[in-house]
């Protein structure tokens, strides 16, 4: 298929992308039949390849190691939630609304960012961390004296997307064929993605993509080249965190309650593996990387636990720590053995190499 | 007044425990320019080791001196810890050290993480009550109607502390080994050259950091008496920004940068309510950690003691 894709021959190319593009039509329905509980996990999973094609942006292409990505998608998700659910009263369409959690989640990045990104990576790596932290405590404790959040309790009752009368949240026949929620959501979501990743592949190959680029290979060369290096961070940071912001929106709508709980460190872990896992700056490969590791807490449902019941006669390893467990391996083990992830791209291949 | 200086004994308590795990980040980073971010986590199981020992040895040797009981606990923790990090660094460090410099920090939330699941499978998710042997004296520090008071066991959390920072400037400044690290982290290729073995070095530098941990393990679990396969991460989180407030690299930075953090965190959670009118309360008190990170960074990023260094290409 990879090979179709590459082919030098225009038509052939097209044949490779109409297979793709079929496959993901048909995904659905056959999910559908399974369960639309799998409908609902392949949204989520779709909704973690956009939200690690925005860190990719961030980590892939700046080579900026951001560990509180998490807090930008917490932030597009409040923000979403506090515009269209009941607790403020506020019900605005969701063509408005995602536009301003990426301003909004872009501002928080812009405020992170200015002072932090002057200074060397690493320091970078703990900010973000401490920011994540920042966030959720905020999150946690803003329910008072003004109840902004809500606190530990989260905002429910968040509104469906709607678009001038058609609920993407509710089941109907459309075609003669019966349309749950999540069926309607996922071709959304497909189209932000795809949308997303258009964006994304314009942005590697422009001026900008190349200061990055630059930058993530030797800052201080790309500066001597007259590139105004702190800007172009920033920028990175900026975009990464709206694509976090618009995925919060989302994922707000999605499930339709949050709490702080959904925004803790360990899903910034769980994004970085998946852009790891599929190699950094890679777009393809993160998106890949997203769909894989979206997909193994639930077969590790189906196959641990019934395995560990047989042998153990109960459930001695939950498959969530066993899934915790294999995010950190894979982060240890791809970069000692495969650096530049799944899908290696040929620049990032050679910068990770070791220098002899 | 009284509240003022109860709040400054706790703050110097926990600012002891910041600087003794801040010298672990700070001589791994000084050493190879590398955030150790599974530190905590060393420290967290330096903790849970000790937990272990000592829940076993009021179990079947109630007789013993609680303080005998500590020593043992700590003289187990200590090895174990030592050998976390010296594999740690082996498995996870040392084919890095030639990549560029994300992949070491990206292998290291990987230890941190794995690590940590580790230990909530032995341990369970829960928090753990630390055993508390030694029975708590209190003395008071001043006389008004609510004296400041100070425990035994944050006197002795601030003298051992004190203790080791000096026995660590000792030997780093007056053994053949500490003269060997200086000369790693000024030039690992030229120390190589003079005949220094830089991968013992710096796995020494790992088990010395790791073996500090371990004590801070154990003053954390007598002091809060609660212990979580969580509890070594912000506290690694925060000890780090203690090593970055007092110039990172730096031995005497960290302990100074420990020291004011502790302090600006207890005086800032008792105090936030009442300068912001109940607005915020204690609960913040985790914040005030990160806020001061980000403040160092800007107004002063090569920390209180630390030389500006240029990036090295």
């Amino acid at each position: 298929m990879t090979n179709l894709l590459k082919s030098e021959n225009p038509s052939l190319r097209w044949l490779g992308f109409g297979m793709i593009a079929l496959a993901l039509i048909a995904l659905p329905f056959a999910l559908q039949w399974a369960g639309t509980a799998w409908v609902r996990i392949a949204n989520l999973a779709v909704l973690f390849a956009l939200l690690s094609v925005g860190l990719n942006i961030v980590v892939g292409f700046a080579g900026l190691l951001d560990l509180g990505y998490i807090a930008f998608f917490a932030v597009g998700a409040y923000t979403y939630a506090l515009l269209a659910s009941p607790h403020f009263g506020l019900h605005l369409p969701f063509y408005v609304i995602l536009p301003i959690c990426a301003a909004v989640a872009c501002l928080f990045g812009v405020l992170l960012g200015a002072p932090t990104l002057k200074l060397r990576g690493d320091y970078l790596a703990i900010v973000t961390l401490g920011f994540g932290e920042i966030i959720r405590i905020l999150m946690n404790n803003l329910s008072q004296p003004i109840n902004i959040t809500n606190g530990p309790q989260g905002i429910t009752g968040i509104d469906n997307f709607t678009f001038f009368g058609f609920d993407f949240g509710k089941k109907e026949e459309i075609f003669g064929f019966e349309w749950s929620g999540p069926l309607k959501y996922y071709f959304l979501l497909v189209a932000i993605l795809m949308l997303a990743v258009m964006v994304n592949f314009r942005l590697k190959n422009s001026r900008i993509g190349r200061a990055w680029e630059a930058i993530r290979e030797d800052e201080i060369a790309a500066r001597a080249m007259g590139i105004d290096t702190t800007k172009m961070k920033l920028l990175a940071f900026a975009m990464g965190a709206s694509f976090g912001g618009v995925a919060g929106g989302i994922f707000s709508a999605l499930q339709g309650f949050i709490s702080p709980e959904s925004f803790v460190l360990g899903e910034s872990i769980i994004v970085l593996a998946m852009v790891v896992l599929g190699g950094m700056g890679n777009i393809w490969g993160v998106v890949l990387g997203a769909v894989l590791l979206s997909f193994v807490p639930e077969i590790l449902r189906y196959t641990v636990e019934p395995f560990q019941k047989m042998v153990l006669g109960q459930v001695w390893i939950e498959p969530e720590i066993i899934r915790m467990l294999l995010f950190g391996l894979a982060l240890v083990l791809m970069m000692l053995y495969r650096p530049a992830g799944m899908l290696p791209s040929a620049v990032r291949k050679r910068e990770l190499a070791k220098e002899e | 007044m009284d509240t003022f200086i109860q709040q400054l004994i706790n703050g110097v308590t926990l600012g002891s425990v910041y600087a003794v795990v801040a010298l672990g980040y700070t001589m791994v980073y000084g050493i190879i320019q590398l955030i150790n971010f599974a530190h905590g986590d060393v420290v967290m199981i330096g903790g849970m080791i000790s937990y272990t020992v000592l829940t076993a040895l009021v179990a079947s040797n109630p007789a013993l001196s609680p303080i005998l009981m500590v020593v043992i606990a700590t003289l187990v923790a200590i090895p174990l810890c030592m050998g976390i990090g010296f594999t740690m660094e082996r498995i996870a460090y040392k084919p890095l050290r030639k990549a560029p410099r994300l992949a070491p920090l990206i292998t290291a939330i990987g230890i941190s993480i794995i690590l940590q699941h580790l230990v909530m499978i032995i341990f369970s998710r829960n928090n753990l009550a630390y055993p508390q042997v030694i029975p708590l004296v209190t003395y008071n520090v001043t006389s008004g109607a609510t004296p400041a008071t100070i425990t035994n066991i944050q006197i002795v959390i601030i003298i051992v502390s004190i203790l080791m920072m000096l026995g660590l400037l000792y030997l780093v400044h007056r053994t053949k080994l500490g003269i060997a690290m200086r000369a790693v982290s000024q030039n690992q290729q030229v120390a190589g050259l003079m005949g220094v073995d830089i991968n013992r070095v710096i796995s020494y530098t790992f088990m010395i950091g790791a073996a500090l941990g371990a004590v801070a393990g154990v003053m954390w679990g007598s002091y809060y008496g609660i212990i979580h396969y969580t509890s070594g991460f912000i506290l690694g989180l925060k000890a780090f920004s203690a090593a970055v407030l007092g110039g990172i690299g730096n031995l005497a930075g960290a302990m100074l940068g420990g020291l004011l953090l502790g302090i600006i965190e207890a005086l800032g959670a008792g105090y936030i309510g009442d300068l912001t009118g109940g607005w915020f309360g204690s609960n913040y008190q985790d914040v005030f950690a990160f806020l001061v990170l980000i403040a160092v960074l800007i107004f002063r990023p090569s920390g209180l003691l630390g030389e500006r260094v240029g990036d090295r290409a």
